[in-house]
């Protein structure tokens, strides 16, 4: 699919609309991880608004592209997505992490529509896009299968399991995408257990690799586009994000990890955000 | 009533060991604020270590530590602990039999909002089932405090269960706290509430209901879930005729399957559970949860009426 000037504008409204959509889910939630949501918001819109097939009238279409959330957290972000993208109604988005409703506080496959697997024990994501991909390989479906790992996340054993498995299976259907935000809970990964230099790692492991900026929509969509192309070998982008991007006062900031804007942080917010708390009617 | 969080008490608990033992070290995952380890590291940073998200290896070198004569405490969520790195604790703790603490916090619904994923409801099934472990759970912080400092001074692998939330503080500091030995608290002979953890002050609440009936119930607390003071069930069982079990856990391998145990082999009578019905959580307030899942004093009052219908002669 080519990226006209028109489409990467729209894109970048999508964005900004998510971006609006997460603080406002995260605020009505009184909980929930703010600083991850953000930072994985442009990769997602490249993902469900450009780059992958997908039809929200059909979630279980056998064709169609896989996305596996597996830093779980994240959620918000691919909430408000697959609310755009049509999966279900945005009224649910309200209900985030209540009792009775469809969005869980981690996300449960069978709860949401257009979700593809549970996740929010970090690490276990990439284990399960390689079955997805070995199963494709089997039925010769021609389906990406892309992954979204925190880079505190890939510090998970398991992530390395997973990584060998790719490699020695050829899973040239497997595109996965670190959020390289460079802070997990604690401080910073590099504070707790440096991962770096992330690519060469990954390409030790067998991979193939890229480097970019993940909140640069036009360079995501050119990263993603040669996914489909690389022969025998599974794709890793090292994506470097900031965490909580687009607030101004969240970004790069630890402590809005695992914690949801009050009220006044929404109202300083929005307007960065091109937003105004008058506008949106719900709070 | 006083409110005080296990998870609160155990940090605390763990400063001072590592005051009195120099052998105590600490691990811990990306959690050490919520685990409250942080207690311990910010006195002794050279003997903590966060080795990030990854409680394979967490469990993996705890066990390294003890081998070389440490105490570790390995401490995160229940339900990472018990769950990712079962097999670690399977063949290198247990089957090794390893002086490693392991200490999960947030376990149960009462996590709240986060939902199914981190809510444990099974870590009393899967870490009872291994062979020579001790299983905890403490009531309130009082006795969290007792059974850090008591696990410190064994050797041998010990699972710990603590909660998120603020408990009721229902014991004081001179009440005995010895492991394997269940602690009544209070008389009664129609019934007999036997609970666990946070479940404990839900059974002391449907006593006083009941006993506005004119029904007499019997209070016990097992801060221990293995191994089981049989004795005190078995009297129990012997003296009230009708059991009442009440735990934040699934139905199926806790509190409630381990006193049955008990009871089919030494003095069956009529007994219910009140747990979780075979099912997950769900995101929701702590207090939402616990009454949707019937974990409340009213539950464990239904329970009791209905056992003590069954009751023989
Ligand atoms: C197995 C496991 N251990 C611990 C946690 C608790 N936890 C939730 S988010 C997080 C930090 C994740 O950091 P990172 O992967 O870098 O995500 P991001 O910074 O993008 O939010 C941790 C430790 C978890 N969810 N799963």
């Amino acid at each position: 699919m080519t990226l006209t000037p028109a489409k990467l504008d729209e894109l970048k409204e999508t964005a900004r609309h998510l971006r609006i959509d997460v603080l406002k889910m995260l605020t009505l939630a009184g909980s929930g991880h703010t600083g991850g949501s953000l930072s994985a918001v442009d990769i997602i819109t490249a993902l469900y608004f450009h780059k992958m097939r997908h039809d929200p009238q059909n979630p279980r279409w056998d064709e169609r592209d896989r996305f596996i959330l597996s830093k779980g957290h994240g959620g918000p972000a691919l909430y408000a997505a697959l609310s755009k993208a049509g999966y279900f109604d945005r009224r649910h988005l309200w209900q985030l992490r209540q009792a009775g409703g469809i969005l869980q506080g981690h996300p449960f496959s069978r709860s949401t529509p257009g979700l593809e697997c549970t996740s929010g024990s970090l690490g276990q994501g990439l284990s399960i896009a390689n079955g997805i991909a070995l199963a494709c390989k089997l039925t010769k479906k021609s389906c990406q299968i892309y992954v979204l790992l925190g880079d505190g996340e890939i510090q998970e054993g398991q992530v390395w399991e997973a990584a060998m498995s790719a490699a020695h299976h050829k899973l040239d259907n497997i595109c996965a995408i670190v959020d390289n935000n460079g802070l997990q809970i604690d401080g910073s990964v590099d504070g707790i257990k440096s991962l770096n230099p992330i690519a060469p790692r990954w390409r030790a492991f067998g991979w193939e690799t890229r480097e970019i900026d993940g909140h640069d929509l036009k360079q995501i969509i050119q990263a993603l586009d040669p996914a489909d192309k690389v022969k025998g070998k599974p794709q890793m982008i090292v994506a470097h994000t900031i965490k909580g991007k687009g607030v101004s006062f969240m970004e790069g900031k630890v402590g809005y990890h695992g914690v949801a804007p009050t009220r006044e942080e929404l109202k300083r917010a929005l307007p960065e955000l091109g937003a105004s708390i008058e506008a949106e009617s719900l709070l | 009533m006083e409110m005080k969080a296990t998870r609160d008490a155990f940090g605390e608990a763990l400063r001072e060991l590592g005051r009195e033992k120099r052998k105590v070290v600490v691990l811990s995952g990306d959690l050490e604020d919520s685990t409250r380890a942080e207690y311990f590291k910010k006195e002794f940073p050279e003997r903590f270590f966060n080795l990030g998200i990854a409680e394979q290896d967490i469990l993996g070198t705890a066990v390294g530590l003890s081998l070389d004569g440490l105490i570790p405490f390995a401490c995160s969520f229940a339900v990472f602990l018990t769950n990712r790195a079962y097999g670690i604790l399977r063949i290198s703790i247990c089957y090794n039999k390893r002086n490693v603490k392991v200490i999960g916090s947030h376990a149960g619904l009462t996590v709240g909002e986060d939902g199914a994923t981190a809510q444990c409801l099974e870590d009393f099934a899967i870490t009872r089932v291994l062979p020579n472990i001790i299983v905890l759970s403490p009531v309130d912080a009082v006795e969290t405090k007792k059974a850090a400092k008591a696990i410190a001074e064994l050797c041998g692998p010990v699972y710990m269960r603590l909660g998120r939330g603020p408990y009721p503080v229902i014991t004081k500091e001179s009440d005995p706290f010895i492991i394997g030995k269940a602690n009544l608290m209070r008389e009664g002979d129609d019934v007999a509430l036997i609970a666990t953890g946070l479940m404990v002050s839900e059974a002391l609440k449907a006593a006083k209901i009941l006993s506005d009936e004119g029904i007499s119930s019997r209070v016990i607390n097992i801060h221990t879930i293995k191994p089981i003071d049989e004795e005190t069930i078995i009297d129990a069982a012997k003296e009230t005729g009708a059991i009442v079990t009440a735990e934040e856990h699934q139905i199926h391998g806790g509190l409630g399957s381990a006193v049955a145990e008990v009871l089919v082999k030494n003095e069956p009578v009529p007994m219910e559970m009140v747990a979780v019905q075979d099912t997950f959580g769900e995101s929701g307030a702590p207090e939402e949860l616990l009454r949707k899942y019937h974990l409340k004093a009213v539950d464990i009052v239904n329970a009791a009426k209905d056992v003590i219908k069954r009751k023989r002669g």
